[in-house]
C-alpha cells in the first residue's frame, strides 16, 4: 500500500466547493477591492506629477522634517527619471489598498485576542501559519477565487500582511502595565472605556509597529502580485524574469526600494513627537462626548469641604 | 447599627493558583499555608474584620504578607476566594460587574503602591479621572481637580505629565485622584511608601487632617510600623496572609497577642504612640478643697508626699499645695486652703503624646497630673513611670528625681497635735 497524505487534493477540492458555493461572496469582495483600488489610484494618478511629488515632500516634511523632505522629493523624482512612475503610483495604491484592509481586520483580531486567551490561542497558530507560508503560495487560492489581476493581488497582500498587526496588537495591549489597567477598574471604569482610554494608547507605540510591518510585508507581497497579473512595479519585474530585462529589472527594483524606505519611515513616524500630538489628540477628543446621558453626575456631597481646605492651606502659607 | 460600619470582610480568602477552592477548605480545616504545595499561594487566609465609618483602619504586614492581596479583594480588582465583603447594603463579593463599577465609582476609590497613573495624561487629567468616569462635565470635573491639586500642594503642576515628576509627586497625583473622586471610602496601598521621610510625615499629618474634615473611611496599608501608630485608629497585623491581631495603636503595643507582633512592635518609637492616658497610673492622694490644711497635710504625712493635687468635688483640678506651705497654715490656726493652692500644675490632657510629656515632667513639682476633656483629674504620671516606658532603669530614674523631700511625719504630727489642742482641730478631721 502507498503511503500518501492527499492533504494537496483535500485543499483543491475544498477551493473548489468554495468556488462553487460562496462565489457570490468572492465576487463582492472582488468588487470591492477593485473600487478601492481604483479610487485610490485615481487620487495618485489623476494630478499632475509634480504636484503629487510636491504633496509627498510636504508631508514627509511636516512628519519628520525637511532631511525627509528633501529625501522623499529627490526618491520620487528618481522613480519619474527611470519611468516608473505610474507603476510605482499602481504598486502604492495596492499596498494603501491592502495595508487598510489588513490593519482593518488584524488591530480587532489582535484586541479580541489580548482580552481572551482562548481566542488568543487560537489565533496564534494561525497567525504562525499565515506567516511562515511562502508568499508566492497565496497567490494560488487568490487566482482560484478571485480570477487575474489586482483582486487576488490584495486579497494575498492582506492574508501575507496581516499577522505582525495581530501580534503586535496583542502583545503591546498585555504588555500594558497591569497596575494602570487596575486603576481604571477601580475607579469604575467599563472595559470600553479602559480600552479607548488607557490599553490602546498605551499600546500604541506596539501598535504602530505593526501597522509599520503591515505596510512593509504589503510592499514586497504586492511585487509578488505582479505574477499574478496585479501589474505596478511587480508587473515589470515579472516582466524583467520572463526577459531577463536587465535595465527594466533594476529600474523597477529601484524603484520598490525607494517606495519602501518612504514608507518606511512614514509610519515610522507615528510613534515621534509630532504624530503623537497628533494621535494624542485624537484620543483625549474622543472621551469628552463619553459620558452616557442617563448616567449620574459626581458623588460628592461636600463639595465645600475641599475648598475650604484650600483656604485653610493659602492661610496657614501666608502666615509667617 | 450597621450604618457605622463602613465596610465588613467576613471570612475572607484569597488562593492564587490551581485548585484554589480546595485549598481554601484544606486551609479551613486546619492546614497551613506551606501544607498547600508549590503551585498554590495563599495570599489572604480567613480576613474577617470591620472597619467603622469615619476611622482610619491600617494594615500592617511585612512584604508578602498579602496586604496588597487583601485591600484588592476589598474592591474586588482581585475575586475573593471566599468569604465576602460589604459595603453598606452591598455585597462585593457577589456583585454583577455593573454593579460593581457603580460601587467602585461612588462608594470607594484607591491610591495603588506604585501609583499607577496614566502616563499619557496631565497631571490634571489624571486627577479628574474618577471624576470623568463619574460623568462629571469637563467644566466642572477640572475645576474640582484643580483644587484638589492644589490640597495635595502640586499646584503649577497641573499640565505636565507624570513622567516629569518625581516619585513622591507622583505619589501625590495618585492621592489627588482618590480624593477628587470623593468616595466615602478610600484605599490607600503603601501610598506614602515611595516619599522622603519629611514629605512624608506631611503627608501622614495633611490625611490626618484631611479625614478629620471631610469624615472618609480609610484602609491604610503600609509595612512601616510608626506609620501604623501614628494614623491608625485601629491596626489589624497581617502575617503570611492571616490577621493575627486588631487592635488600637496602644493595644498592639501594650498587649502584642503574639511573640510576632511583640518582635514587630519592638522598635517603634513608643513616645509617639502612647499617650499620657496609657501610662498614667491613680494618684497616691488627692484632695478634695474642702479638705483644708490639716486634711492635706494628713494626706500627705500618710503616703510620704511633699506636695498633693487639689480638686473640687466633682474632681476638677484646681492646683496643688506643698506640705510645707500646709504646715505653716495648720501652725497659723487657718483652716481655709484655697489661700495656699499653687495653680501651676501643668497637668496635661489625656491624649497627649508620650513625647510630649517630658518638659511638663521636669517642670511640675509633682507627678505629672493629667486631665480629661472637662479638665478633671484622671490620673497622674510620675517621673519614674515616664521613663520606665522607655525601658530606662526605674532605680535610675528614681535617683533623678529631684522631688523634694517630704517633711518627716514626726514634724506634721507634732503640728497636729498642737493644732488639736490649742482647739483649732477636732481630733475626728484627723483620724
Ligand atoms: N497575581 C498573583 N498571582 C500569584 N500570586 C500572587 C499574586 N499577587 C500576589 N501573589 C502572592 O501573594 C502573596 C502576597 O502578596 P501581596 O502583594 O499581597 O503582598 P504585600 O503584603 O502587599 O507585599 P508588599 O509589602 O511587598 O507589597 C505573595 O506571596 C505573592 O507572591
Ligand atoms: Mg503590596
Amino acid at each position: 500500500m502507498e503511503y500518501r497524505i492527499h492533504f494537496g487534493d483535500w485543499i483543491t477540492s475544498g477551493l473548489d466547493w468554495i468556488s462553487a458555493n460562496l462565489n457570490w461572496f468572492f465576487e463582492f469582495l472582488r468588487a470591492v477591492y477593485l473600487g478601492m483600488y481604483d479610487s485610490v489610484n485615481w487620487v495618485f494618478n489623476t494630478p499632475p506629477v509634480l504636484v503629487v511629488v510636491i504633496v509627498a515632500a510636504l508631508l514627509a516634511l511636516l512628519a519628520r522634517g525637511w532631511k525627509f523632505g528633501i529625501g522623499t522629493a529627490v526618491g520620487f523624482l528618481f522613480i519619474l527619471g527611470v519611468n516608473q512612475w505610474e507603476n510605482a503610483m499602481d504598486s502604492l495604491s495596492l499596498v494603501v489598498v491592502s495595508a487598510f484592509l489588513a490593519v482593518l481586520v488584524s488591530i480587532p483580531i489582535g484586541i479580541w485576542a489580548a482580552r481572551n486567551d482562548v481566542v488568543s490561542a487560537i489565533v496564534k497558530p494561525i497567525m504562525d501559519f499565515l506567516q511562515t507560508m511562502p508568499a508566492l503560495v497565496y497567490l494560488i487560492p487568490a487566482i482560484a477565487l478571485f480570477r487575474i489581476g489586482v483582486a487576488p493581488g490584495i486579497f494575498a497582500t492582506v492574508l501575507f500582511a496581516m499577522a505582525p498587526g495581530v501580534r503586535l496588537t496583542e502583545l503591546g495591549i498585555r504588555g500594558v502595565d497591569h497596575e494602570v489597567v487596575e486603576a481604571g477598574h477601580a475607579f469604575g471604569a467599563g472595559p470600553a472605556r479602559i480600552l479607548r482610554q488607557i490599553q490602546l494608547p498605551l499600546a500604541m507605540p506596539s501598535i504602530m509597529a505593526g501597522i509599520n510591518q503591515i505596510i512593509m510585508l504589503s510592499l514586497s507581497m504586492v511585487v509578488i502580485a505582479g505574477f499574478v497579473g496585479a501589474g505596478g512595479l511587480g508587473g515589470e519585474v515579472t516582466k524583467a524574469l520572463s526577459a531577463l530585462d536587465k535595465p527594466l529589472g533594476f529600474e523597477a527594483g529601484m524603484a520598490v526600494v525607494i517606495l519602501a524606505i518612504i514608507l518606511d519611515r512614514f509610519t515610522g513616524a507615528f510613534g515621534n513627537k509630532r504624530a503623537k500630538a497628533l494621535l494624542g489628540g485624537l484620543f483625549n477628543r474622543l472621551p469628552r462626548g463619553g459620558t452616557p446621558p442617563g448616567e449620574p453626575t459626581g458623588g460628592s456631597d461636600n463639595p465645600e469641604a475641599i475648598s475650604d481646605l484650600v483656604d485653610e492651606n493659602r492661610a496657614t502659607r501666608a502666615a509667617p | 447599627m450597621t450604618d457605622t460600619i463602613a465596610l465588613k470582610a467576613t471570612g475572607l480568602y484569597k488562593v492564587f493558583g490551581k485548585h484554589a477552592d480546595s485549598a481554601v477548605r484544606k486551609l479551613q480545616d486546619g492546614a497551613t499555608r506551606e501544607q498547600l504545595g508549590g503551585a498554590t499561594t495563599a495570599a489572604v487566609i480567613d480576613a474577617s474584620f470591620e472597619v467603622k465609618r469615619g476611622e482610619i483602619f491600617v494594615v500592617m504586614g511585612l512584604s508578602g504578607s498579602g496586604k496588597s492581596t487583601l485591600i484588592r479583594t476589598l474592591n474586588g480588582l482581585q475575586p475573593a476566594t471566599a468569604g465576602t465583603v460589604e459595603i453598606g447594603a452591598d455585597n462585593i463579593t457577589g456583585a454583577a460587574p455593573k454593579r460593581l463599577r457603580d460601587i467602585r465609582r461612588k462608594r470607594m476609590s484607591m491610591v495603588f503602591q506604585h501609583f499607577a497613573l496614566l502616563p499619557h495624561r496631565t497631571v490634571l487629567d489624571n486627577v479628574a479621572y474618577g471624576l470623568e468616569i463619574q460623568g462629571m462635565p469637563r467644566a466642572e470635573r477640572e475645576e474640582k481637580a484643580r483644587k484638589v491639586t492644589e490640597v495635595v500642594g502640586l499646584g503649577g503642576w497641573e499640565d505636565k505629565h507624570p513622567s516629569e515628576l518625581s516619585g513622591g509627586m507622583q505619589q501625590r497625583v495618585g492621592l489627588a485622584r482618590a480624593l477628587a473622586a470623593d468616595t466615602e471610602i478610600l484605599l490607600m496601598d503603601e501610598a506614602f511608601s515611595a516619599l522622603d521621610p519629611l514629605i512624608r510625615r506631611e503627608m501622614q499629618e495633611q490625611l490626618l487632617e484631611l479625614q478629620a474634615t471631610l469624615g472618609k473611611t480609610i484602609i491604610f496599608i503600609t509595612h512601616d510600623l510608626n506609620e501604623a501608630m501614628f494614623l491608625g485608629d485601629r491596626i489589624a497585623v497581617m502575617r503570611d496572609g492571616r490577621i493575627v491581631q486588631i487592635g488600637t495603636p496602644e493595644d498592639i503595643l501594650t498587649n502584642p497577642a503574639n511573640d510576632y507582633v511583640e518582635q514587630f512592635v519592638q522598635d517603634v518609637d513608643r513616645t509617639r504612640v502612647l499617650t499620657a492616658e496609657s501610662v498614667m497610673r491613680k494618684p497616691r492622694a488627692v484632695v478634695h478643697l474642702t479638705a483644708g490644711p490639716h486634711g492635706a497635710l494628713k494626706a500627705m504625712r500618710d503616703e510620704q508626699m511633699s506636695g498633693v493635687y487639689v480638686i473640687k468635688r466633682d474632681r476638677t483640678l484646681i492646683g496643688w499645695v506643698s506640705d510645707r506651705a500646709c504646715l505653716d497654715l495648720v501652725r497659723n490656726g487657718d483652716r481655709n486652703l484655697e489661700s495656699i493652692v499653687q495653680s501651676d500644675h501643668g497637668a496635661v490632657s489625656s491624649d497627649t503624646a508620650l513625647s510630649e510629656l517630658f518638659i511638663p515632667s521636669l517642670e511640675s513639682a509633682l507627678p505629672l497630673g493629667v486631665v480629661d476633656a472637662k479638665n478633671r483629674l484622671i490620673g497622674v504620671v510620675p517621673r519614674v513611670t515616664l521613663l520606665a516606658t522607655l525601658g530606662g532603669e526605674p532605680d535610675a530614674a528614681r535617683e533623678a528625681s529631684p522631688d523634694r523631700d517630704p517633711i518627716p511625719s514626726h514634724v506634721v504630727d507634732k503640728a497636729l497635735e498642737v493644732a488639736i489642742e490649742s482647739g483649732a482641730l477636732k481630733v475626728e478631721e484627723v483620724d
